[in-house]
């Protein structure tokens, strides 16, 4: 048979990625998180001052060069505590939202895969987490875990695996029907298997995109419940818990709570546009279900 | 034709699939058996039962809504009774399978290498690197170029008619018993047709593999199959070698589908065709299937009772009342 000539070898990922670099926004987030990435890992180091040390007699100072975000009521460099929080944000976002991608994605593959009454339940129970306010449900969860940083890993983790659910099994109900499951069924090969080796891959376009919304809004959770007193505890420093310290002195001291709360809108504004970003090249058709579940705050 | 022991036995093989408005029967009652060597065709328009029969072999019709009854013995095992994880041991080692589509029937994000592997790490136990070797061979046999690059390439890198042969590859991966083709040729143009019906024709010939080759292109059975099932409404209307198939036509039916095939230098010749539609596997008509469609049905029993197979010759069998005029039967 004529061998015609086939086009140069292009992997679906360059394909991807080619597109996603053609797209300016997203590159912009995109270099944001490899800076906050830098800034997470190297924090302690970057940071001019300590960001625990009080000095009661500098409190309240406003930016100036040796203080470039001024300083809270203890005296404490703004700068050196937006610096450092970057990393537990960071962290809480990324195992959150990894908790809810292994369970949410794991219960997607089975529901959708399995159908019928499997469906059913695991689909009707997660409904039901689906139906509590995100941040109500969180609450909840973190009073009868008790507070602090780990708990509220688990709390927005559990609050944000339904989504990964419900996007993981709209796509696997399509692709169980293609002809190259059947096909792979007719070689023998079991559930399980199917289900890791062909359906999986084919569902990861929606996943990823998921993935990087998702973290936006699990770092804005974060914000929200240390803001509360339940998530990161006193004297480490988070964003959320320094725009609740602040909220006394916003008329004395605006620094206090624009910095962190910049920090906050930057992060998340990164992580949403790099989604974006990833869903255009993914799949332009895709919409996000996270559009329609609305806002935490 | 050298046919040998007889390799699998199907008995009044039923499918039903439920549906709002009621059982479909989609194929009733088909029997017949397959012989080591054999290719065995099955014809039928769309919609006769014909994938369906054969996809209800290894039960890989999804129940519920199907339901499949009746026996298919392979080396004296009813498969229909078999556990889901001896039935998936059956399922690409002694029951091969090619399907229609080789674009939609290759994951575009596996390579062609991890496909065409699956069937032997499964089944044959082999390592990776010795299913990788087996893979190479394979690619080799069904003829195509440079199967070690082949290997690691995604289906859409690859044109239809190369897909195909993948998919054949995979067919044959642990040399089945049986190879099923299930319109395999039905998506390819017409050159690349005759070569994989070539292809498939001389590995059968190297592997002495059984084939049914379902088709509803009559020109293809014509060329390689050794006897025919003519399908309808669910229901085996006529089973003949393929030659008394041709020359000694018995049913109705069969003689108004070689009717409509169009005739190479009968230029200007209007086709014929077989008035009305197929029937409704929900709301089938009483008696014969095809009756209220057939030009024949004088005989009171055709809109009432069911015409069963007779025998009218060896190996021969057709279902109905009617007793064709010698100068109808072509």
């Amino acid at each position: 048979m004529t061998d015609v000539a086939l086009p140069p070898h292009r992997s679906r990922t360059r394909d991807v990625l080619g597109v996603l670099s053609k797209n300016r926004l997203a590159i912009v987030g995109l270099v944001v998180l490899l800076l906050l990435g830098v800034v997470a890992l190297f924090g302690e180091w970057l940071a001019p001052h300590s960001p625990t040390r009080t000095n009661i007699p500098n409190r309240l100072e406003p930016p100036s060069l040796t203080h470039p975000f001024g300083t809270d009521e203890l005296g404490r460099d703004i700068l050196s505590r937006v610096l450092v929080a970057a990393r537990v944000s960071l962290q809480v976002g990324f195992i959150a939202v990894g908790l809810s991608l292994a369970v949410g994605v794991t219960i997607g593959l089975v529901a959708g895969y399995y159908g019928r009454f499997v469906d059913t339940a695991l689909m009707r129970f997660m409904d039901m987490v689906f139906a509590f306010p995100a941040i109500l449900l969180a609450i909840a969860i973190l009073a009868v875990l008790g507070p602090g940083i780990r708990n509220a890993m688990i709390a927005i983790g559990i609050v944000y695996t339904p989504i990964f659910a419900r996007v993981t099994r709209g796509s696997v109900l399509s692709v169980r029907e293609e002809d190259y499951v059947r096909a792979s069924r007719s070689v023998g090969a079991s559930g399980p298997r199917i289900i890791v080796r062909h359906v999986l891959p084919n569902v990861m376009g929606p996943i990823i995109v998921q993935t990087s919304l998702s973290l936006a809004f699990a770092i804005l959770s974060e914000a929200a419940l240390s803001f509360l007193g339940l998530g990161v505890q006193p004297p480490d420093p988070a964003w959320g818990r320094m725009l609740a310290e602040a909220r006394g002195f916003v008329r004395v001291a605006w620094w206090m709570g624009v910095f962190p709360g910049l920090a906050i809108v930057v992060t998340v504004m990164a992580f949403n546009l790099l989604g974006d970003g990833l869903r255009d090249a993914l799949d332009p058709r895709q919409k996000s279900v996270i559009e329609s579940r609305g806002h935490l705050l | 034709m050298s046919t040998g022991d007889v390799v699998l036995s199907v008995r009044d093989l039923r499918v039903t699939f439920g549906t709002a408005r009621g059982p479909a029967r989609v194929v009733e009652g088909v029997s017949y058996d397959l012989h080591a060597g054999e290719t065995l065709a099955i014809v039928g328009e769309s919609g006769s039962g014909k994938s369906v029969s054969t996809l209800a072999l290894t039960r890989l019709i999804p129940e519920p809504p199907g339901r499949v009854e009746g026996e298919v013995v392979l080396a004296g095992q009813d498969l229909l009774t078999l556990p889901p994880g001896a039935l998936r041991k059956v399922r690409g080692r002694r029951i091969g399978m090619i399907f229609q589509d080789p674009m939609t029937s290759l994951n575009p994000v596996l390579t062609v290498g991890r496909q065409v592997t699956e069937g032997l790490e499964h089944h044959l136990g082999l390592s990776e690197k010795d299913a990788r070797r087996r893979a190479r061979e394979l690619l080799d046999l069904v003829g195509i170029p440079d199967p070690e690059r082949r290997l690691g390439e995604y289906p859409h890198q690859l044109s239809g008619g190369m897909r195909q042969r993948v998919m054949i590859a995979i067919g044959l991966a642990c040399e089945p018993e049986v190879l099923v083709a299930d319109e395999a040729t039905t998506a390819l143009d017409v050159t690349i047709q005759a070569q994989i019906v070539e292809l498939v024709q001389r590995l059968q010939a190297e592997l002495g593999m059984a084939v049914i080759w379902i088709t509803h292109d009559l020109g293809v059975v014509a060329g390689i199959a050794d006897r025919v099932l003519v399908m309808y409404g669910g229901r085996v209307l006529e089973e003949a070698a393929a030659d008394d198939l041709y020359a000694d036509t018995r049913h109705p039916y069969t003689a108004g589908l070689l009717a409509s095939l169009p005739v190479v230098g009968e230029a200007g010749r209007r086709l014929v065709s077989i008035t009305g539609l197929p029937p409704d596997p929900v709301d089938l008509p009483p008696g014969c299937v095809f009756h209220p469609r057939c030009p024949h049905r004088d005989d009171p029993r055709c809109a009432t009772e069911l015409p069963p197979l007779r025998e009218v010759a060896p190996g021969h069998r057709v279902a109905c009342f009617y007793e064709l005029p010698a100068e109808a039967r072509r």
